[in-house]
């Protein structure tokens, strides 16, 4: 199985984990990535708080690049996942923006190229029966509460992944590990995202009841797919602390992370020692399989 | 087409043209549909840690208010979540409408609000059209110089470098050319329409 993998730019600041554990992860199921040579950045926020077209042709560039490829593009980071997908909807649904856009890029993109998250590859290309016989080792009943936050799920008519207000993907993956997914109330609830630098107190507040909501359920662990939400709920605890003397002292880790202690990798390529809260309390816990 | 409802309201005398038509050009929304049921607000994660909630900015949109609304603080206290969007029984793109009074808020210099995102967000393009791809800390360095919070986050630089979730060197290897390009394209287009 072949895709183009587009790392987006945190796989080389912020979320090198999240990189090196999907890296890790492919390569251990057969999945093959390629880089699509020269990507560029999505644009994020910035671009569309800024300007529409801008925010549809910086995806677009990549999108083209990956047409050429003959691939679906695999895009791990849930902005970059959604402005591919804000971009594909942008220019297949109003011919005024493709041809904006296409003017701004060079050529014309038809929006068609086929946009996916590791987890979507991971449930529906290669299957949760095929991932579950790979597995070597078991999380073993350890309680996680699965966080996926805004991009992957919203809006739905653009990303049209999963179920908008009650996903569920990533819980089947942790429950074919072995792990015990929670049922609790703030799965889509948002962390504060592009905020964290320009008004981290509303960011603090958000991660302090997402976090604090996880551990009154019962989580020994969050398990995300987001690179916002990760460093946004993982940093953001020493600054919980600091205001409000609460230690909830969660580990926040990308499901890939999980998957991939489970497939027997060594943690060390999978990024773990980046974590801010400390992932020992999980490791501990994963034991070697009853059936591996 | 068809016909819509306008609301002119007079001023000291004059009349002043509503923000909401350039919101709607700018966004592709059809604002006349709402109806004030207040899903957006009662969904919203950061309502209650603003004064306008986005009902509110609805609102004040149909009652025709000028310029003086991009000074709202929910403009750029929004998340960009989109539960706001998700949730519109009249599938109105609320969050679309938080974009468009940002541009708008730019464009026609409206107060700057807490935490200057504007300015994030051009030392964040700014690092994309010269690199091709964002360069975290020219990013971070530009927008404390500019707010003069140099000490915020600070303590936890060292601890990031470390763990090398900060990366030192810009980025190598993209393609500069069409990001220049992109970039240059959407200003002359901007200035063409204005």
């Amino acid at each position: 199985m072949k895709y183009a993998y587009y790392p987006g730019c945190s796989a080389h600041s912020t979320a090198r984990d999240m990189h090196e554990s999907a890296v890790a992860v492919a390569e251990a199921l057969g999945i093959d990535l390629v880089e699509p040579e020269g990507w560029t950045c999505c644009g994020a926020t910035a671009a569309h708080q800024t300007d529409r077209v801008l925010a549809a042709s910086l995806p677009a560039a990549n999108l083209l690049k990956v047409q050429e490829m003959g691939l679906d593009m695999i895009a791990n980071c849930a902005a970059c996942y959604n402005r591919m997908k804000t971009a594909n909807h942008e220019v297949s649904n109003n011919p005024a923006m493709r041809k904006l856009v296409s003017e701004a890029v060079g050529k014309d993109y038809d929006g068609t190229v086929k946009v996916r998250h590791i987890i979507e590859v991971l449930l529906e290309d290669i299957g949760i029966d095929n991932v579950k016989s790979a597995l070597k080792r078991s999380l073993k009943s350890l309680q996680v509460a699965c966080y996926y936050g805004c991009l992957l799920v919203r809006p739905h008519e653009v990303t049209n992944f999963d179920d908008p207000e009650n996903p569920t993907s990533l819980d089947k993956l942790v429950t074919a590990m072995g792990g015990i997914s929670l049922d609790w109330p703030h799965k889509v609830e948002c962390c504060g995202g592009g905020l964290s630098l320009t008004r981290t107190d509303i960011v603090i507040n958000l991660t302090d009841s997402i976090v604090g909501m996880a551990k009154a359920a019962g989580a020994q662990c969050i398990a995300v797919s987001c690179p916002m939400c990760q460093i946004n709920l993982d940093l953001r605890q020493q600054d919980i602390e600091k205001q409000s003397q609460i230690r909830h002292n969660i580990p926040i880790l990308y499901v890939t992370q999980l998957l991939g202690l489970c497939l027997d990798i060594s943690s060390d390529k999978l990024g773990l020692n980046k974590l801010m809260v400390s992932p020992a309390s999980v490791i501990e816990k994963i034991e070697v399989h009853a059936n591996g | 087409m068809r016909k819509r409802m306008t609301i002119t309201i007079k001023k000291r005398g004059k009349e002043v043209e509503g923000l909401i038509r350039r919101v709607e050009e700018i966004s592709g929304v059809d604002l006349d549909v709402c109806y004030q049921c207040k899903k957006c607000t009662s969904g919203c994660p950061v309502a209650k840690l603003t004064k306008s909630p986005p009902s509110e900015i609805m609102r004040r949109l149909h009652l025709g208010i000028g310029d003086e609304l991009l000074n709202s603080d929910i403009i750029w206290a929004c998340v960009s979540c989109e539960t706001c969007s998700a949730r519109c029984p009249m599938g109105i793109e609320v969050a679309s409408v938080m974009d468009a009074l940002r541009i708008l808020a730019v464009e026609k210099k409206a107060e700057k609000q807490e935490g200057n995102m504007p300015l994030l967000n051009r030392a964040f393009l700014s690092t994309v059209r010269l690199f091709g791809r964002t360069y975290d800390i020219a990013m971070i360095a530009a927008y404390k110089i500019g707010t003069l919070k140099l000490m915020n986050d600070t303590e936890k630089f060292p601890t990031m470098l470390k763990k090398r979730k900060i990366a030192l060197l810009p980025p190598t290897g993209a393609d500069r050319k069409t990001t220049r390009r992109i970039f240059k394209k959407t200003k002359q287009n901007k200035a063409n329409k204005a």
